[in-house]
């Protein structure tokens, strides 16, 4: 079944006709991602030829709802338009928006998920400044390599995009139900409590791996809700014990701030709810291991 | 980006909000000609981004222009927490009836804003909120709604603000709102905000941070982003556009990818605890392409912190291709030897992911001076650990 995205899924790409936008929509579809459009106004009515197939563009997110019947948007615009183009998807009633785009401010994304609730929470939003979400062998909405590793029954949830494919690769011979990329912005859409319940609902997702790094509370808060709802077993990774207070590291939330968001507190906090929580991703996927050979 | 305190005035004084007048001096003459202009008595105040100034000997009140200048004098190249005083700032000694705080900031557990105002100001925020949490309103703002009279009236009720000034305080509460909001801020902080002898309100002293993201809006800020960086070094990374943090360590590390380059960091940390305790030397995050030019900045900058004995490279190939980084590297090791600047310590180089086989067989080639590969992350930490060790 996957969570967030299955082979049924229908994928459009907002920004699709810029250089990053047919890189990664020709990556999708090579993926097996049905890919049914694009979003640009200044080129609607045209066809784009993806790796061999020909993509119809359309002016608007509701105009290629209608026409294709997508239930999934993967945003590419540069920052600057971002918020423009997630509030238009949000608009449409699209079902899932992931947006791919760095550096979009923190006030646009706060406008972005103030939108998205006061639109009913219609349009689950993922990032912004993610890899995106993968099934593998069903649909790739993002930037996530395809060609890591295939199907299986790990599930993921991560802030980092490299971080996501370093733990893939290291489980590649398990395979994932989905690995979702969250982003490690301050302000984001679907948190990693959002994607834990998820995976304890789904099916085919027997592990959970959760990859936390420094800044904010985001993993404490996982970590209570972990105690309470979760009983499929949790693996942890926690990057930044070495960052020094008060310097971003890279990612725009990632910063430890007096004595709050280092990550010696979150992996106390998850291993108090029950997560095991290794200390390098090897470490982290040695822990898997034992979870997933255990008869 | 952080402001100083002088910036945070100006930024507050252009979209209204009352603030003293007040005057940047970098020299003890500079500072005397303030004081004169300003009219002695006046307050020298140290502008350094970090708290705990005034118990550090930062702020000072001089009686006349000439004490001024000696203030100046003794507060100018002072090191407070490790930021030395380049600038001083030169304003009226207010007299001050009553201290209050008011701030704006991001809330990144409800992803919204939030107001918090105490009539209790002065103190630092965090003992106030540790101390007094009950002294403390905080009022969730939506990006949506904003701020408006009423919510500013709120705002000054729920912080217990006396009726004398609530009128002023909620107008220099919506102002600082349109400055937070139009400026792209993180954080607006006024701290202390006054009331003086005349029942005037005024923001005495105010902390900001932009949002670097949101430059593209503002072509203003780029001149905002002062100059004296704390560290030489990522004084030319930034020049660069490299995404460097000067650490204390001796083991350099490269990667791509934020998270990935952090978890590096900590790996070295684990590997450096058995030997001799070394650590990171850095943080950087060279991104998705790793051209050849950021390979050898990011080297050459490496290089240039005489305290690094090794060097660590560790790139997953997702989005990049393993063989387009082997390249890049190969041609780092090129250009900086055309710039007469070799390198001279050892690096270890893991590959992994999209196309590893054949960027490893690029480096096998290549046969590069001092580099070798290892085909995990914690091997590959543990060997530029071990060699750096050995280099000491």
């Amino acid at each position: 079944m996957a969570i967030f995205l299955t082979e049924h899924s229908k994928v459009i790409v907002q920004g699709m006709t810029g250089a990053e936008g047919m890189k990664h929509t020709a990556k999708m579809c090579a993926a097996g991602t049905a890919v049914v459009g694009g979003v640009n106004p200044r080129k609607a009515g045209q066809k784009v030829d993806v790796g061999g197939t020909p993509v119809p563009v359309f002016g608007t997110v509701a105009e290629a709802m209608e026409a294709t019947g997508a239930d999934v948007s993967v945003v590419f615009v540069p920052p600057a338009f971002t918020k423009d183009a997630v509030v238009e998807a949000i608009d449409a009633g699209i079902g899932m928006c992931v947006v791919i785009t760095e550096g979009v401010p923190v006030h646009d994304a706060a406008t972005i998920w103030a939108h998205a609730t006061a639109k009913g929470d219609v349009t689950r939003v993922i990032g912004p400044n993610c890899p995106g979400v993968i099934s593998p062998g069903k649909s790739n909405a993002g930037i996530i390599p395809a060609d890591i590793t295939g199907p299986g029954r790990i599930g993921l949830v991560s802030k980092s995009g490299t971080l996501t494919y370093q733990m893939m690769y290291e489980l590649r011979d398990i395979g994932f139900s989905t690995s979702v990329g969250i982003g490690g912005d301050p302000v984001i859409g679907t948190t990693h409590i959002d994607v834990l319940r998820a995976f304890q609902d789904d099916p085919e997702t027997d592990v959970i791996v959760m990859i936390g790094e420094i800044g904010g509370d985001a993993e404490e808060r996982a970590a209570a809700y972990i105690r309470e709802h979760v009983t499929k077993p949790v693996i942890g990774y926690v990057a930044g014990f070495t960052a020094p207070e008060g310097r971003t590291m890279g990612h725009a939330g990632a910063i430890v701030s007096g004595s709050s968001g280092t990550a010696q507190a979150k992996q106390k906090a998850l291993e108090a709810a029950g997560v095991r929580v290794g200390r390098t991703p090897s470490e982290a996927a040695a822990l898997v291991r034992q979870v997933v050979q255990r008869p | 980006m952080d402001l100083y305190e002088f910036q945070a005035r100006d930024l507050f004084a252009s979209h209204g909000v009352p603030v003293p007048p007040a005057v940047v001096a970098e020299t003890p003459e500079q500072a005397r000609a303030a004081a004169a202009e300003i009219g002695a008595p006046v307050m020298v105040k140290a502008q350094v981004k970090t708290g705990g100034r005034g118990k550090a000997g930062g702020v000072k009140m001089a009686a006349t222009p000439l004490d001024a200048a000696s203030m100046a004098e003794d507060i100018l190249g002072m090191d407070i927490k490790g930021h030395t005083v380049r600038r001083v700032l030169i304003s009226p000694a207010s007299d001050i009836a009553e201290e209050y705080y008011v701030s704006f900031l991001l809330d990144r557990a409800s992803r919204t804003f939030l107001a918090m105002a105490s009539a209790e100001g002065g103190m630092e925020i965090e003992q106030l909120a540790a101390e007094k949490p009950e002294a403390l309103a905080r009022i969730p703002v939506g990006p949506a709604t904003g701020v408006d009279r009423e919510t500013a009236r709120a705002i000054v009720t729920a912080a217990g603000f006396p009726a004398t000034v609530a009128e002023a305080a909620a107008e220099a509460i919506m102002k600082l709102w349109e400055t937070f909001v139009s400026e792209d801020a993180l954080l607006v902080e006024v701290n202390p905000l006054v009331r003086d002898a005349n029942d005037r309100i005024v923001a005495l002293d105010g902390k900001v941070s932009l949002d670097d993201n949101a430059r593209f809006r503002h072509q203003d800020h780029a001149a905002l982003a002062v100059t004296d960086c704390a560290d030489p070094l990522e004084a030319r990374a930034r020049e660069k556009g490299l995404n460097y943090v000067k650490l204390d360590g001796q083991v350099g590390v490269i990667g791509n990818g934020a998270g990935l380059v952090m978890s590096t960091l900590d790996v070295v940390a684990y590997a450096g605890e058995r030997h001799d305790g070394l650590r990171p030397a850095n943080f950087l995050d060279i991104g998705g392409g790793a051209s050849a030019e950021v390979m050898a900045n990011g080297l050459d900058i490496i290089l240039s912190d005489p305290d690094v004995r090794s060097v660590l490279v560790n790139v997953f190939g997702g989005i990049t291709s393993c063989d387009a980084v082997a390249d890049g590297i190969v041609q780092a090791f090129r250009l900086l030897e055309s710039r007469r600047d070799p390198v001279n310590r050892p690096v270890v180089v893991r590959l992994d992911g999209n196309n590893a086989e054949q960027g490893r067989a690029i480096l096998d080639q290549a046969d590069l001076p001092g580099v070798r590969q290892v085909h995990s992350m914690d091997g590959a930490a543990e060997a530029a650990t071990e060699l750096a060790a050995a280099g000491a």
